[in-house]
């Protein structure tokens, strides 16, 4: 018998089998981590003085305008039997808005993140599949098809539900009201209005909606969305892409429009306003809130102070935490340490 | 019934044929092989297809030999003979003629037991046991024919029957796990319950119908409190995975590689079997690394079970073999000259005129012309073949050679041979029954052959040349022994006789001599070699049982008296003088656990005396020794028992082996009435085993004692240094063995179980009462101690040794709280004369009384019990068969390995398996409340705000794969370091813990908060839309869970870079295709584009940061505030390994003295409270200065 035979059990002598394969062993302890500490203590209190400086200099208005003080003008279209109805809100500007100035309408206690309402929604047809139109998808039930059973499009309970109230910005000068222009192009996801939603290629569109009927709760079929515009209509109507994508949470604001053109792009200069609204859409049946939000962004987006206070309070919480560290570096030390 | 697996050969035919008993079959296999030689070892190997009752063979005897190994593993060979009383040779036996009825038992499992008769045609029944039933699945051999009935076959076959399912052991962690995961189910109610609840109220407290509720189809609404109902459900599938079923998939993998680890060991790896360590439990790793107390056999576990001769008492004188002994010190030699030797050897040689004590001139000149052949005759054997040799159980060379002492000797070479062995002499006596009260096979071919010629000639006489010759080689064996140990000798008795005419040849032997102490023991060995090859030239192998019979069979043969050949009636013995001894076996009363002992009846052929010899353990054959001519032989068997006995204990004390030798003539009469005794006892149906055994006792009675053997079983390599460290890892460890107690305390002391300063409890007791009275008595004394935590110094450490009677009646349910108890107190334990049935009682007593883990180890079959008793079993394979390994949870070669197997492998699998199981219940739980956050937010309406997609593949693809590696590969400590310092196998017991599961828990509470409503304070009153919402909680859970990990992982090695890089990366670029090729795709979801958009904006990154520091601040400080104020011993000892030895060795030793005077100084270091401490057993073995094991620990 050779050698080899007799041992052919023998298990490989190597680094791997044996568990002896080189390895980095961090010791956390106190000395070691002081460095990492203030340097993530420092770059935190400098991230956070920018976001807080970049947040503060965001100018946002807010005008509620769902009309439940009885004083308010909008609270005699609250009346659900008040059709078309219209109110202003006046407000002045002491200084410079600065531009280009988003305006975003709010709802609070809406629940667009619903599961069932999240599910209620054809995302074939709204891509213009005409074997969509005919027949849409289950998960629109029950707004799937009338009550004559015809289809439904676009289905669906959140095409059904969407935002439906207009807003006229009025600039009060000596001479009267300059309206002021708001540009709704571009608002909704490039992706959404370029890839995601498609219109079917019928020519004119009017005529892919035959045999279907318009949403129970819309005034005007799709194809109808925007009377000014004949090009934003249908599935690729900005507005109607916002309302599409649907808000995380229940208190949200979405882009209505923005101030970009004429002499307003530079901003809404100092003055008196009027907000013309044309009030549609219920939300007492949920409590809910209506407001009109004028803002400006910056790199970070919108107004928001949580973000730099919170990296201020947890960089300002690492160097204590270092200085914590030092003490106790300095009364127990490792042996390896000496 | 199937027959399926018949084997068949082109030279064999078989035939199957439907017998009169309805669904049996006989099985007849004619094999005309070419005949005895070389070419029958094909045909002589065959595999048996069903449990055959063997009707008959051809042998002359209808002896069948067989060989178990595919049962069992043992590679001896054992009989089988024909049903007596159908008794006709293979070849003549007809099978259409045979018209027994059998009638057998049912089918069972049991390997060693069969009962069944066959009646014959003239309504005679016949009993038969298992020594007729050739089992499914061995091999026969040295047979070549053999003639079967099939009495089981298929299924109800006893080895399929033998064939387990995989015993499922849980360990204590998957228990301790399971617990947990109720907690789980639990927790995954109360939140589903708070989902539903929540539902309810947010439906109650809505003024109207919103716009986003979505009404059923016939345009209602469910009432609040019914959709509440749905909701727990929708909840419930929502967070199902909160349950970790996923963990139990990754234990299982964990546990693959952890099996894998430890079989790839080299240090667990046995060259000599060239056997690696066996996990053939795969799911109970873990519990190796919590042993609270190991159960051990003696023999073969801490010994070697090699059973080597070592001294005798004949007659009641001592012969010590102090040759031999020295040769025994000596035998780990490696021979680099071994060649050489062989080759030089035969070349020198002696002149004639030289006699062991001045023997007949004959004799002398026969010795001188013997001596110059044989070494011709015998071929060098190279080291190749012997360990071909080796290969077969229980013929290591240390076993087979035995040194002689000369004064055995030389009253051998008194005995007057000359009538054929026909004197009665004590001394022939002796050395026969040590040769032939056995079951002892020779196995060769040759030796079968020359048996069966034998037999069929019924001749018994032998040439007077072949005598004389034969005599002669054995002459000059002794010669040249005893030429060649002289230097030893000398000073040990310089004027003994036998030494005198070794004197006048000096001059001739000086040279080789000095050649030999030049070498140093190398000449020792040369003489060995010399004497094993007189051994070789005789071509026997003796295949034993148990490794004591052959020992007592190769000294027999040191001795001159050669085991030739042994058959069912008969057994040959070659007497020292050559003469070829024919003995006639009238019976073998076989050796049981009862008895303690084996006889063999033979009638001597030349006087027809029938002698009954017996051989079993002293304190059975003491008893029976007698004479039925007492008067006259009184004083006389007096003194010898007497002085047999005093050397009998001294045995003990040196812890040998010890058996009794006695022989009796048995008178004509009394064979016959025996004889039908015997008869009725065999044939008898019921109860057989015991009418049997009845029948053996009946006999051996007035026995007269020739002697004593001691027999040495050495400790087995590095035993005291592996139970000193077990012992110091805090492991109580028990010895139960069947050996006497003088034996075992003695082994016990060798292995440092015991130490010199140990208070001793020696329980034994006659009665139950005094039993009773000496625990009270013992434990009212040992209670005065203080049972501090820590090994007081000044404490003797009490140790207790009781024997199997005690043990049984401390065992009974009265008196078994006090017998723990005290138990409990000791250090260490010796059990001694216990049964099987006993080992496994006190392993399950100490078990579920002290409620502790359990490791049993043992390598015979006398240890099954204890080992599947026990929490861990291990087997260790080694001399005694099989059936432990087969047992067993583990199986290892060498006692030595247990110290790493249970050390460091032990651990490890521990402390991984447990963190890692931490780690998934903390992943499970962060992630799935981060969708459990977002219900508040969303009307309770199980939404969830990550793509139901990427919460599968968070779990399957994004973190599976780095804790499944990190309970694979992570090392808290060194093997080193947990070799040198057992202290830590202690305190890496407490890795699992329920406070240590709802920290975790409560962790990832903390962390899904922070996960959740950073982001949600960072987006809201935002426009942002769900998805997008939820991929910076999927991205921060990522990080968090991952960074989470990083801080647990004690060792990074480049595979936990890679791993933890590659999950990271995987996330990223599968998300990133998901999100660009999934447009309209899984619906209501459609993510498209989601993370793209994310990653194009600032805040995301921001969020991001933010949240993954925030979330494992807590756990960071925690983790570096503790090390750095009370690191744990294990962190300490893994900083250790980054000193210096030198300040390692100076370190260690402050710690250990550190650790015993903490409490005094108050140090922060100390490590006051173990981990599930309990009683006095201490936290920290007593201080002693440390070992070098320490220090070798680099």
């Amino acid at each position: 018998m050779s050698k080899e035979e007799n041992t052919a059990n023998r298990p490989d002598n190597t680094a791997f089998t044996q568990q002896r394969l080189p390895a980095w062993q961090p010791m956390l302890s106190a000395g070691i981590v002081i460095p990492g500490f203030v340097i993530i203590g420092v770059a935190f209190i400098g991230i956070g003085v920018a976001l807080f400086v970049t947040s503060q200099n965001i100018q946002v208005l807010e005008k509620d305008y769902t009309g439940i003080e009885t004083n308010s003008s909008c609270f005699k279209c609250t009346n659900p039997r008040v059709k078309n109805c219209n109110c202003t809100i006046n407000f002045s500007l002491d200084k410079l808005f600065e531009g280009p100035v988003f305006v975003y309408y709010g709802l609070s206690n809406y629940f667009q993140n619903y599961r069932k309402y999240g599910a209620s929604k054809d995302a074939a047809q709204l891509t213009g599949d005409l074997a969509y139109f005919t027949e849409p998808s289950t998960s629109c039930v029950p707004y799937q098809r009338d009550a004559k059973d015809k289809p439904i499009v676009p289905c669906g309970s959140i095409a059904n539900s969407m935002f439906n109230d207009t807003f006229k910005l009025f600039q009060i000068v000596n001479s009267g009201n300059v309206a002021v222009p708001l540009d709704g192009k571009g608002i909704a996801w490039w992706t959404d209005y370029n890839i995601k939603y498609r219109n079917p290629t019928t020519n004119p569109l009017k005529n892919a909606f035959n045999d279907t009927v318009k949403p129970i709760f819309w005034p005007r079929p799709a194809y109808e969305l925007d009377t000014t515009n004949a090009a934003n209509n249908g599935f690729i109507n900005q507005d109607f892409l916002v309302w599409m994508r649907r808000s995380a949470l229940p208190n949200f604001r979405k882009l209505y429009r923005r101030i970009t053109e004429g002499e307003y792009a530079k901003g809404l200069p100092a003055g008196d306003y009027a907000l013309v609204i044309g009030y549609n859409y219920p939300v007492k049946a949920f409590d809910g809130r209506k407001k009109v939000v004028f803002s400006n962004v910056s790199w970070m987006g919108g107004k928001n102070q949580f973000l730099g206070i919170a990296y201020l309070v947890i960089g300002s919480l690492c160097v204590v935490m270092s200085i914590v560290m030092l003490i106790v570096y300095a009364k127990f030390k490792f042996p390896d340490e000496e | 019934m199937d027959l399926s697996d018949t084997p068949g050969g082109p030279h064999c035919l078989d035939q199957y044929l439907d017998q009169a008993l309805p669904g049996t079959r006989t099985w007849t296999r004619h094999c005309p092989g070419p005949g005895p030689g070389p070419g029958t070892a094909r045909t002589n190997i065959e595999v048996v297809p069903a449990d055959l009752l063997l009707l008959a063979s051809s042998d002359p005897q209808g002896v069948c030999l067989l060989e178990t190994a595919n049962l069992d593993g043992e590679t001896t060979l054992k009989q089988r003979r024909a049903v007596a009383g159908l008794g006709r040779p293979a070849t003549e036996f007809d099978p259409e003629n045979f018209n027994c009825l059998v009638v057998c038992e049912r089918p069972n499992d049991n390997l060693n037991h069969f009962k069944c008769y066959v009646e014959r045609p003239d309504k005679v029944r016949v009993g038969v046991g298992i020594e007729s039933l050739l089992l499914r699945g061995c091999t026969v051999r040295n047979t070549d024919q053999v003639l079967g009935f099939v009495v089981y076959a298929g299924r109800e076959s006893k080895s399929m029957l033998n064939i387990n399912r995989p015993r499922y052991k849980r360990s204590k962690l998957e228990r301790a796990l399971n617990r947990d995961v109720l907690c789980c189910v639990a927790l995954l109610f109360s939140m589903c319950l708070v989902g539903a609840v929540g539902h309810f109220m947010w439906r109650r407290s809505l003024p109207g119908t919103p716009p986003y509720l979505v009404p059923d189809p016939q345009g209602s609404l469910d009432a609040p409190s019914l959709s509440a109902f749905y909701m727990f459900f929708t909840m419930i599938i929502l967070l199902q995975i909160l349950i970790p079923i996923s963990l139990y998939v990754s234990i299982e993998l964990v546990k693959m590689a952890q099996v894998f680890f430890i079989t790839n060991d080299v240090d667990l790896y046995d060259a000599e079997w060239d056997r690696r360590v066996q996990c053939r439990a795969l799911n109970i790793t873990e519990d190796l690394g919590q042993i609270q107390y190991v159960f051990s056999d003696k023999t073969g576990t801490l010994t070697e079970n090699k059973m080597v001769f070592s001294r005798c008492s004949v007659m009641g004188t001592e012969y010590p073999h102090k040759e031999n002994a020295v040769r025994l010190a000596v035998v780990d030699e490696p021979d680099p000259d071994q060649e050489v030797v062989f080759d030089q050897r035969p070349r020198r040689r002696r002149p004639p005129g030289w006699t062991l004590a001045g023997g007949e001139e004959e004799e002398e000149e026969e010795s001188g012309s013997g001596a110059g052949q044989r070494p011709h005759a015998a071929p060098p054997r190279s080291k190749a073949a012997r360990s071909a040799h080796g290969d077969v159980a229980f013929s290591s060379p240390l076993e087979k050679e035995v040194v002689p002492d000369k004064a055995l000797l030389q009253q051998i070479v008194k005995i007057d041979f000359s009538g054929g062995g026909r004197e009665v002499d004590p001394y022939l006596d002796f050395f026969l029954a040590l040769a032939i009260c056995n079951t002892v096979v020779v196995s060769t071919a040759t030796a079968q052959r020359e048996r069966l010629s034998q037999l069929s000639s019924g001749s018994v006489s032998t040439g007077p040349s072949y005598a004389l010759s034969s005599l002669a080689q054995k002459v000059g064996s002794l010669r040249r022994s005893l030429a060649s140990w002289k230097p030893l000798t000398r000073g040990a008795s310089p004027d003994s006789q036998v030494l005198a005419p070794e004197e006048e040849e000096e001059e001739e032997v000086d040279e080789e001599e000095e050649r030999g102490r030049a070498s140093g023991r190398s000449g020792d060995m040369d003489a060995l070699r010399s004497c094993r090859l007189v051994v070789d030239s005789d071509e026997v192998l003796f295949e034993a049982e148990s490794p004591d019979e052959a020992a007592l069979v190769y000294a027999a043969k040191a001795y001159g008296f050669t085991l030739l050949a042994r058959g069912p009636a008969s057994v040959a013995v070659r007497l020292p003088h050559g003469e070829r001894l024919e003995l006639e076996v009238l019976d073998t009363l076989s050796f049981d656990a009862h008895r303690k002992r084996m006889s063999v009846l033979v009638r001597h052929p030349v006087t027809g005396e029938m002698v009954l010899y017996t051989k079993g353990a002293d304190y059975t054959l003491m008893e029976l020794l007698g004479s039925p001519c007492a008067e006259q032989l009184n004083d006389d068997q007096r003194s010898v028992a007497a002085n047999c006995q005093k050397h009998l204990d001294q045995y003990a004390k040196e812890g040998l082996r010890t058996l009794c030798f006695t022989r009796k003539t048995v008178s004509e009469r009394e064979y016959s009435e025996w004889s039908t005794l015997r008869q009725t006892a065999l044939a008898a149906m019921d109860n057989r085993g015991a009418q049997v055994r009845d029948s053996a006792v009946h006999l051996e009675r007035d026995l007269s004692l020739l002697g004593a053997t001691g027999i040495v079983d050495r400790l087995q390599d590095s035993v005291p240094d592996t139970i000193e460290a077990l012992r110091e890892a805090g492991i109580q460890v028990w010895v139960l063995t069947g050996d006497k107690p003088e034996t075992a305390v003695n082994i016990a002391y060798a292995c440092r179980l015991l130490d010199e300063g140990d208070m001793v409890i020696n329980m034994s007791s006659k009665d139950k009462r005094q039993c009773a009275s000496m625990l009270d008595c013992t434990l009212e004394a040992v209670r005065r101690y203080p049972p501090g935590p820590d090994g007081a110094v000044t404490d003797p450490t009490v140790a207790m040794v009781i024997d199997g009677r005690t043990l049984a009646m401390a065992l009974e349910s009265d008196l078994q709280e006090r017998f723990v108890e005290l138990a409990r107190r000791c250090r260490s334990v010796l059990c001694c004369r216990v049964t099987p049935v006993q080992k496994s009682a006190v392993v399950k007593v100490i078990r579920d009384k002290l409620k502790v883990m359990t490791l049993a180890v043992g390598d015979g079959a006398n240890d099954v019990n204890m080992i599947q008793a026990a929490d861990v079993g291990i087997g260790i394979s080694g001399q005694e068969g099989m059936q432990a390994v087969m047992a067993s949870d583990f199986a290892i070669c060498r006692f030595k390995h247990l110290r790493k197997l249970v050390l460091v492998h032990g651990h490890w699998c521990h402390s991984r398996l447990a963190h890692m199981i931490v780690y998934f219940f903390y992943k499970n739980v962060a992630y799935v409340n981060l969708l459990f956050w977002y219900q508040f937010y969303c009307g309770f309406s199980g939404t969830t705000v990550i793509d139901i997609w990427l919460v599968i593949f968070f779990n399957l693809f994004y973190t599976s794969v780095p804790p499944i590696m990190f309970g694979i590969m992570d090392r808290d400590v060194s093997a080193e370091t947990l070799m040198g310092l057992p202290e830590l196998y202690r305190l890496g017991q407490g890795e699992y813990k329920s406070s240590i599961f709802w920290v975790a828990i409560l962790d990832a509470f903390y962390q899904s908060l922070v996960c959740f409503f950073i982001p949600y304070l960072t987006y809201r009153g935002s426009d942002v839309d769900v998805f997008t919402f939820g991929t910076p909680l999927n991205t921060v859970s990522l990080f968090t869970v991952l960074l989470h990990l990083s801080i647990e992982i004690k060792a990074w090695t480049a595979v936990h870079w890679g791993v933890m890089m590659g999950s990271v990366g995987v996330f990223f670029v599968s998300i990133l295709a998901y999100n660009a090729l999934c447009v309209t795709c899984n619906p209501p979801a459609n993510p498209y584009w989601t993370l793209q958009a994310q990653m194009g904006d600032p805040v995301f990154y921001l969020v991001c940061l933010l949240t993954t520091v925030v979330a494992l601040l807590p756990r960071y400080t925690f983790h570096v505030l503790r090390n750095t104020l009370r690191p744990s011993p294990l962190l300490l000892a893994r900083n250790l390994e980054r000193l210096a030895p030198a300040a390692r060795r100076r370190w260690t030793q402050g710690w250990r003295g550190g650790t015993r005077g903490a409490a005094a100084e108050g140090t922060p270091r100390e490590e006051r409270t173990a981990p599930g401490e309990e009683g006095p057993s201490p936290t920290w073995t007593p201080p002693r200065p440390p070992r070098d094991t320490t220090t070798n620990a680099t």
